[in-house]
């Protein structure tokens, strides 16, 4: 019962966050980082910052996480941390040996007021960068944002240092993933695929964090986007940003850039959210739907129709990722459930707030940023119970204590595998959502059922 | 010689070949993969146990966000301990200080959950912003008639050992604040435990079995009215002496406790811890008492423990934990499951400390400090281990080597401690070892030289 302190009512709190929904900036740029082929993340702050993420990242995926740092000491927070990343970077080629180093600053770095930019100029012209290394950064204040953004930033990131407009546009299209798993990396690149469609994808961890086992430990497993990949997205005729908190600035600084126009799209998790992507993605790229991908949405449709009245009016309280839940929310409602709640500790404005209610109706309570934390969410479950819950593994404690079966979404998930493996997104992952979803109906409906009516065929 | 790094090589040795002291406590290089934390890490860590305090951390999220929960420090009664508070300091907080949030919110906690005392942990910026963290302490305290009790545990002040001196200190302030005199019988603290998966609760039966009364388990099931009583005990008993010597100290100074270092991990610490404390009675009741637990114990025990030893004998072990005291124990105890150790490294350690591991280590052990994963994985294959003891960040990587793993560190779900842990011990490490999945590992098949 480690969440008996939560009491039914709620008090509006001014200064507190109590067992937050969402966690900080660098850990969601570490994550990106390791979407690059042979790059090495390295948190440009305190020891602790780069431990507590590389905790983070390998109790939800299982593998190694591989992250540098620049170990400031009290002489850093004086007089700047210029000398200790000057002296990673070094320290890191001798190593290490990665491709490229990519550092994302922490909120120790950022309030002592480094100059990223400068600091890599002059480990460039100090000779500490070998030849064909590249070292790039992003800005990862902890006290903006969240871990999404942080994801954002180092995308945007890649952008900056890599992309390049060499004058010949190609028939290629770039996807930017969003903060998903490498499962839904592997998924959207394989439905590229399947379409016959040439694209460049970034970042793209698929491969790097759920990599095989083959009897070695690897600094750098073989995926990744490779920063030649990255560099020719500048050449592409057209980007497709998906989620658009995860995507949307490195879209816009990909267009600014290098001319490459855009479109954002909810990540294609669900029917309607992958309908557009396939469409987006069929225009982009010339071609037409192949029979494969229609035999897929016909099955997840299939399914859909099969079950559907096991999810009538079915009340569900989530909790996650905006732009997840952007697509979950309309998924569930397509399903004629209900949505009683919607918390995110990543602050997602009003227009977000907006598109779930448009999605969801009027009732539903939706809350993000301060203050929207999981004592908040489970306070609203506390006053409107739900049938079934949608979150990270923080939301085991809301289930057992109020007895509600659990969906796990977004990050962190450190009690289940197959995220790493089984993705969400396409119509495939749409159906395993399904599967996932029902499976918990199910197994609460037999459970729950009494003797006579307890059923055999469902 | 395994190759390292040049400005690592004094960090690293090999028995028999390279009997130089290791040098250690330095911090770790600029730039490396280090499984170290920092000082905010530390002093959370050893204070997070005391149950019915509020812990507050003063900063950004993420601080909080990752030490929500992590430890599996259980509690016999509240658990306000497991709850994450923060005050979520945003860019404007940066800009204008962060002290009236940290007073609201302290206000706000105090007043809902109606602590015995609250602990504030300062996080890197704070320290840079110029909040004044004990300013506020001390008028929510008067306010509230409740300690509240500044943490100064900036990240970047220095390694996780620098944590823990600041956790010993917060500690130190509640202790003596009690006027409760308690005389006559022998009685001991129990520091440096903190009840992973209940162990402070099997250490403290085999005491008080004894006839020793427990004033105080500070950092294990801890209650701030126990800590604020901890001075009239006749002997501070410390283990994983790297977090909480300092307080022992402190409480030798301040109240003329003498101390003692031990260790429940394995059947020789364990019953040494037993047997010093007993002898400090000067009781020879209890003296026969520690013999009769001990042997009762180990009995109980020996005979499964001698199944586990004929399947795991001859294998050997790479062991990478945070303090040095957890590595000896630990050498002894694979030993009594007939493993030896190839490899043993730790976080914190002294010079003394891998002096004497070297003592009891065979020859050609590596001994290290402060190492990092393409080091560590590199003595592993060199020394062709079955069995990696670490903590989080190292799991993964024996994994994928095909080597076994024992997680030694706060995320262990079963006791380790006392001698019904190390049957347990045996038992997980016999559980991993011996587990059929090795075999599908290209490494393993290499090893055993049956691929191909």
């Amino acid at each position: 019962m480690l969440l008996r302190h939560t009491t039914d009512n709620i008090i509006d709190r001014k200064a507190l966050t109590v067992n937050p929904a969402k966690t900080c900036q660098p850990v969601g740029a570490m994550y990106a980082a390791l979407g690059i082929r042979g790059c090495l993340p390295h948190s440009h702050g305190s020891q602790g910052c780069c431990a507590y993420h590389r905790s983070a990242l390998t109790r939800h995926y299982k593998d190694p996480i591989m992250a540098t740092s620049s170990s400031f000491t009290e002489g850093a927070s004086v007089f700047g941390g210029q000398a200790n990343l000057l002296e990673s970077i070094q320290n890191i080629f001798a190593m290490y040996d990665p491709e490229i180093i990519a550092v994302h600053t922490t909120c120790l770095s950022e309030v002592i007021g480094d100059d990223m930019k400068q600091i890599i100029n002059k480990a460039k012209t100090e000779g500490k960068i070998p030849a064909g290394k590249t070292v790039i950064h992003t800005n990862t204040p902890s006290f903006k944002g969240s871990h999404v953004t942080g994801f954002s930033n180092m995308t945007t990131g890649m952008v900056q240092y890599f992309s390049e407009n060499t004058g010949d546009r190609e028939n290629r299209v770039n996807i930017i993933p969003g903060f998903v798993e490498p499962s839904d990396m592997a998924e959207i690149k394989r439905i590229a695929a399947e379409m016959g469609v040439q694209i460049v994808m970034f970042p793209d961890t698929s491969g790097v964090v759920n990599s095989p086992m083959d009897g070695k430990f690897h600094m750098y497993p073989k995926g990744g986007a490779t920063s030649a990949e990255i560099k020719s997205s500048g050449d592409s005729s057209f980007t497709i940003a998906l989620g658009s908190l995860a995507s949307t600035q490195a879209a816009r600084a990909l267009d600014s850039k290098c001319k490459v126009p855009f479109e954002v799209l909810n990540l294609p998790i669900g029917l309607r959210a992958t309908d557009a992507f396939v469409d987006l993605l069929r225009k982009k790229g010339g071609v037409q739907v192949p029979e494969a991908i229609m035999t897929e949405r016909g099955q997840l449709l299939d399914v859909m129709t099969d079950m559907h009245q096991y999810f009538y009016m079915k009340k569900a309280a989530l909790m996650g990722d905006p732009d997840q839940l952007l697509s979950i929310v309309e998924f569930l409602t397509d399903l004629d459930m209900k949505i009683s709640c919607v918390v995110t500790g990543t602050p997602a404005g009003t227009k977000f707030e907006k598109s779930i209610k448009e999605m969801a109706g009027g009732d539903t309570v939706v809350k993000s940023g301060a203050t929207a934390d999981t004592y908040y969410f489970h306070q609203l479950i506390k006053k409107d119970k739900p049938d079934i819950i949608f979150g990270n593994t923080y939301c085991k404690y809301i289930a057992r204590d109020e007895d509600i079966p659990l969906v796990r979404i977004c990050f962190p998930i450190y009690d289940r595998v197959g995220h790493q493996y089984f993705p969400l997104t396409g119509y495939k992952g749409g159906l395993r959502l399904m599967e996932k979803i029902l499976n918990e109906l199910l197994d609460r409906q037999d459970r729950d059922a009494a003797e006579e009516s307890f059923e055999l065929v469902m | 010689m395994i190759t390292v790094l040049d400005g690592r090589k004094n960090q690293v040795r090999e028995k028999g070949r390279d009997d130089r002291p290791v040098e250690c406590g330095r911090m770790s290089l600029a730039g490396s993969v280090s499984q170290r934390a920092c000082v905010f890490c530390g002093s959370r860590v050893v204070l997070y146990p005391v149950a019915d305090a509020l812990h507050l951390v003063h900063g950004p999220l993420g601080c909080a966000a990752y030490t929500w929960d992590i430890r599996g420090s259980l509690s016999s009664g509240p658990e306000l301990h497991r709850m994450s508070f923060s005050t979520d300091l945003r860019e404007e907080d940066v800009i204008y200080g962060g002290e009236k949030k940290l007073r609201l919110a302290l206000q706000e906690l105090i007043e809902a959950y109606s602590p015995k005392a609250a602990f504030v942990y300062s996080t890197c910026i704070v320290g840079l912003i110029g909040d004044d963290v004990n300013a506020v302490c001390r008028r929510v305290s008067c306010e509230k008639g409740i300690p509240v009790i500044p943490v100064h545990s900036e990240g970047f002040r220095g390694t996780k050992k620098d944590g823990y001196s600041a956790a010993c200190t917060a500690l130190s302030t509640l202790i003596g604040t009690s006027e409760e005199k308690i005389a006559g019988e022998f009685s001991i603290n129990i520091l440096g435990d903190f009840n992973i998966a209940g162990e402070t609760w099997i250490i403290r039966k085999y005491y008080e079995e004894m006839g020793v009364r427990v004033i105080s388990c500070m950092t294990g099931d801890g209650r701030v009215d126990d800590i604020r009583r901890a001075h009239n005990a006749s002997l501070n008993v410390v283990q994983c002496s790297g977090s909480m010597t300092g307080l022992a100290k402190i409480m030798q100074r301040e109240y003329g406790i003498p101390f003692i270092r031990v260790s429940y991990f394995g059947l020789e610490d364990m019953s040494q811890a037993l047997y010093d404390v007993a002898k400090l009675s000067c009781s020879g009741e209890m003296i026969k008492k520690a013999g009769n637990i001990v042997k009762r114990e180990v009995s109980e025990i020996y005979p499964e423990l001698q199944n586990i030893k004929r399947d795991l004998e001859g294998k050997r072990a790479a062991v990478y934990v945070g303090g040095s005291f957890k590595a000896f124990s630990l050498v002894k105890a694979l030993r009594h499951i007939g493993m030896s150790v190839a490899v043993v490294g730790s976080q914190t350690g002294s010079e003394e400390d891998y002096e004497y591991l070297r003592e009891i280590c065979d020859e050609g052990t590596v001994i290290v400090d402060d190492t990092n994963p393409l080091e560590l994985s590199k003595f592993m294959d060199d020394k062709g281990v079955d069995l990696l003891i670490g903590g989080v960040k190292e799991r993964p990587i024996a994994y994928k080597m095909g080597v076994a793993f024992c997680d030694h560190n706060h995320e262990r779900k079963i006791p380790l401690a006392g001698f019904e842990g190390m049957l347990h011990f045996a038992k997980e490490v016999h559980s991993s070892v011996m587990s059929p999945v090795w075999k599908f590992s290209p490494a393993y098949r290499l090893r055993k030289g049956i691929y191909e």
